[in-house]
């Protein structure tokens, strides 16, 4: 940690950059590798042309996986965060998503009830689900801090192992209290995200005509709005551990709990900091996961949250840009092998198949590259 | 030492992913485990099998305890139809039961939730069939839990009855014991593709399924039927996502076909449906009698408008001693009559009147199970709320009336207000 001046400006451009760049860069390089095996499998198959099926998809499948990678990205943060400044991997994090996700749905399953989503025109309903996704990121946030308060900070200095196996504890304790309250409450446990807004409505790029019948090649204003908001959310992020006071004492933390204590630093305070915002975020994609895919149970954080991890690690864990690259390419990674895997395998490899391909690939950069993409000696440590 | 929780952390990700990668809906096939469980747990079960023939020498105390168990999942997902069969059941023991009561008995329901998972189904049948009071039981709404279920009943010879299941492996292990009130899958799905390539008009269809022995079963009926009448099957898939089906749905995409076929439950249709939507596919959707539920209008909003659906259950519209259950129900349980209720009151009904028919044949004293379960396939022309009921000898019905109908309106109090566009009544067909 040194002390250097921060120019704002230059804080917020410098993530966005790296995203950009991120982004554009892993999605080239995994849709190069894609157009290259469509191109050499092309004369396997007669019935269809390969190559013209993996062009016209081609958008949607990106638009696809770079929605799912920021979501990925946004939850991946809570686990670098955490374990930045703790060494700890927090497996409850997918929890506080899911929590997140059922506190936003309540809102505008009440909001329904009340008839005031009916008649949402666009700005109206952009408020009414930003206002859901701040209050999935209050609920999470809390919880994310009073689970550190009650179960993580007495055993702080206990041995490894022994914080991950309360965390996986946490994390089933809460899946069974929400599953709990939600049958008690309802009588069933899985809850609709509702349905309003223009945000179902589609943007036709263009048309491509395949075997006598168009295709609309569209992007949904939902995936815009994803991907919005996953921007606003890193940058903000960014900004907040890389350009302020706070991030600054954040990161000494991470650095060295007991020099930072040495410097006046409240290191149980920046801790509890560290995990509310790493919960809040989490709370955030659990809301923007519902109004993607519709439906929250209370155990649909368990999977995105193992992805995310995934994505941690794979980007480098402890590094909050590598986490943010390696959602992105855990993302994209999946919707190439969910879309293509059949086609090129002739239907032998359904879509089933694509997380294993994501997780071999996870294998093989961690045989060659054990701290992750962007771990070790470039690792900025939240 | 970092890098030694990374890799611990990883290796508890592989052993949860592997845990994970078998949620809920257990897709593995039935039939191993139904065919290992007679020769297991024969021996287990029979003892309590023979407890109600040993108590037959003491004359029937007023008051003698008669069960009949109801298993259906009453939470999670499926929850609402499952729920509707319990009620319907329960109501029917409610209304119905005087007549052994003046023969001495006391009737009590036994409601278990299944779940809608193999498991549960099981357990739970282990312990019914444990129970000696217990002498029929309404149940299943999966088939795919009443497959190994019913191995359990077999072997206690408790009488089934289902309001539900349409697996053909349901009746065709030709148990004496396990009955259904409902049509069959191998017909469900070719009255599907028949409809597709005769009124809908399709040409390319492709078929998606959630790998459970009722939706998968139903699509593979489906695909042979549409083959031979010479539609384009473009891809066959199963999948047990339960929110994102980016993967299966981007495929149809590009295969661009007339009609997506789905065989499985709404909780899963009404997601695909919603999704493939916003995906841009604008092929038509049919689906099996698991997307009978107003639950696919909360899931799917709008775009329900027009589907299709096949099912056995009639609309209770079509049925004119419905109109009283209808009122029943609302007044009993205070909320809308749900697919599968007037079902579970039949499937009740029928248990009812076959352990008072036993119960006279053993000159009023309490049967057997195997006496029950033969009153029980003996039932002819039972006229039920959904129709006229006659068992033939592997307990389907000889003649089940299939239906295909169009969704209207996409507000869920709205379901049932589903359009029949074609009814069929079909024999059941040869048993093998």
């Amino acid at each position: 940690m040194h002390l250097r001046r921060v120019n704002p400006f230059k804080e917020i451009l410098r993530p966005l950059g790296q995203l950009l760049i991120f982004i554009a860069g892993s999605a080239v390089v995994i849709s190069a590798i894609t157009l290259l095996l469509a191109v050499l499998l092309r004369p396997t198959r007669i019935d269809i042309d390969i190559l013209q099926t993996t062009l016209v998809l081609l958008p949607q499948v990106l638009i696809d996986g770079i929605t799912l990678g920021f979501m990925y990205a946004i939850i991946a943060m809570g686990y670098t965060m955490v374990y930045g400044v703790l060494e700890f991997i927090n497996f409850a994090h997918g929890e506080f998503v899911m929590f997140g996700a059922f506190a936003g749905v309540e809102l505008l399953i009440w909001l329904n009830a009340q008839g005031m989503l009916k008649t949402a025109e666009l700005g109206l309903a952009l408020v009414w689900i930003t206002l859901a996704v701040l209050l999935g990121m209050v609920v999470a946030g809390s919880l994310a801090v009073t689970t550190e308060r009650l179960a993580y900070r007495p055993l702080r200095g206990a041995p490894r192992l022994v914080p991950l196996i309360a965390a996986i504890g946490v994390s089933f304790l809460l899946q069974d209290t929400m599953r709990f309250l939600q049958s008690a409450i309802n009588g069933d446990f899985y809850r609709t995200f509702p349905e309003f807004g223009p945000f179902a409505q589609r943007l036709t790029l263009f048309t491509v005509d395949m075997n006598g019948r168009p295709i609309d090649v569209a992007i949904q204003y939902k995936a815009i709005m994803l991907i919005a908001f996953g921007v606003v959310m890193l940058v903000a992020l960014n900004y907040l551990v890389n350009a302020t006071r706070l991030g600054k004492a954040i990161r000494s933390v991470a650095q060295d709990q007991k020099t930072a204590a040495l410097m006046g630093i409240d290191v149980n305070r920046i801790i509890a900091l560290t995990f509310l915002i790493g919960g809040a975020l989490g709370g955030a994609a659990g809301v923007l996961w519902a109004f993607r895919f519709t439906r929250v149970d209370p155990y649909m954080g368990f999977i995105p949250g193992l992805k995310a991890f995934t994505a941690a690690v794979l980007g480098g864990i402890g590094s909050i840009v590598g986490a943010m690259l390696g959602g992105m390419v855990l993302g994209l990674l999946e919707s190439f092998s969910a879309a293509y895997f059949s086609i090129f395998s002739r239907g032998a490899f359904g879509a089933e198949y694509k997380d294993i391909f994501a997780f071999g690939i996870l294998i093989l950069v961690l045989i060659f590259r054990p701290q992750g993409l962007l771990g070790g000696k470039t690792t900025q440590k939240a | 030492m970092r890098m030694r929780t990374v890799s611990l952390a990883l290796l508890l990700i592989l052993a949860m992913v592997v845990s994970a990668c078998a949620p809920a809906p257990e897709p593995s096939a039935p039939a191993p485990a139904a065919t290992e469980a007679p020769a297991a747990d024969a021996a287990a079960t029979e003892p309590p099998a023979e407890e109600p023939a040993a108590g037959e020498a003491a004359p029937a105390a007023s008051g003698t305890v008669i069960k009949v168990a109801t298993q259906s999942p009453l939470s999670g997902p499926q929850s609402v139809l499952g729920t509707a069969i319990k009620n319907g059941a329960q109501l029917a023991l409610e209304q119905n039961s005087a007549k052994l009561q003046e023969m001495g008995f006391t009737v009590e329901l036994a409601p278990f939730d299944d779940q809608a998972t193999p498991d549960t189904g099981v357990a739970n049948a282990k312990q019914i069939v444990g129970d000696p009071a217990v002498l029929c039981l309404v149940g299943h709404l999966n088939s795919g839990v009443a497959i190994p279920s019913s191995e359990e009943y077999h072997n206690a010879q408790l009488a089934m009855v289902s309001p539900a299941n349409t697996n053909p492996l349901i009746t065709t292990r030709g148990y004496p014991e396990v009955n259904r009130i409902v049509g069959r899958d191998d017909v469900q799905g070719v009255v599907g593709a028949e409809f597709a390539n005769t009124e809908m008009g399709v040409k390319s269809v492709y078929i998606l399924h959630d790998k459970t022995a009722y939706g998968q079963g139903i699509a593979e009926f489906f695909r042979q039927k549409a083959e031979e009448l010479g539609m384009n099957v473009l891809g066959f898939e199963g999948t047990e996502e339960q929110a994102n089906f980016d993967s299966v749905l981007t495929p149809i995409l590009a295969a661009n076909p007339d009609l997506v076929y789905f065989g499985g439950i709404y909780s899963q249709g009404g997601l695909i449906l919603k999704q493939m939507r916003e995906k841009g596919i604008t092929a038509q959707f049919l689906g099996p009698d698991g997307l009978d539920s107003s639950e696919m209008a909360n899931l799917a909003g709008d775009y329900v408008k027009d589907m299709y659906f096949t099912t056995t259950a009639g609309p209770l519209s079509l049925f004119p001693k419905a109109k009283q259950f209808i009122a029943d129900y609302e007044a009993r349980f205070g909320e809308q009559v749900q697919p599968y209720a007037a079902e579970g009151f039949d499937a009740m009904n029928i248990c009812l009147n076959g352990i008072a028919a036993a119960v006279e044949a053993n000159g009023g004293a309490l049967p057997s199970r195997a006496q029950v379960a033969a009153a029980v396939r003996a039932t002819a022309d039972y006229d039920g709320i959904t129709g006229m009921k006659t068992f033939n000898e592997i307990g389907d019905l000889t003649v089940a009336q299939y239906f295909v109908k169009q969704v209207k309106s996409s507000d869920p109090a709205e379901w049932g207000a589903a359009e029949v566009v074609k009814v069929l009544d079909i024999p059941a067909p040869a048993s093998n």
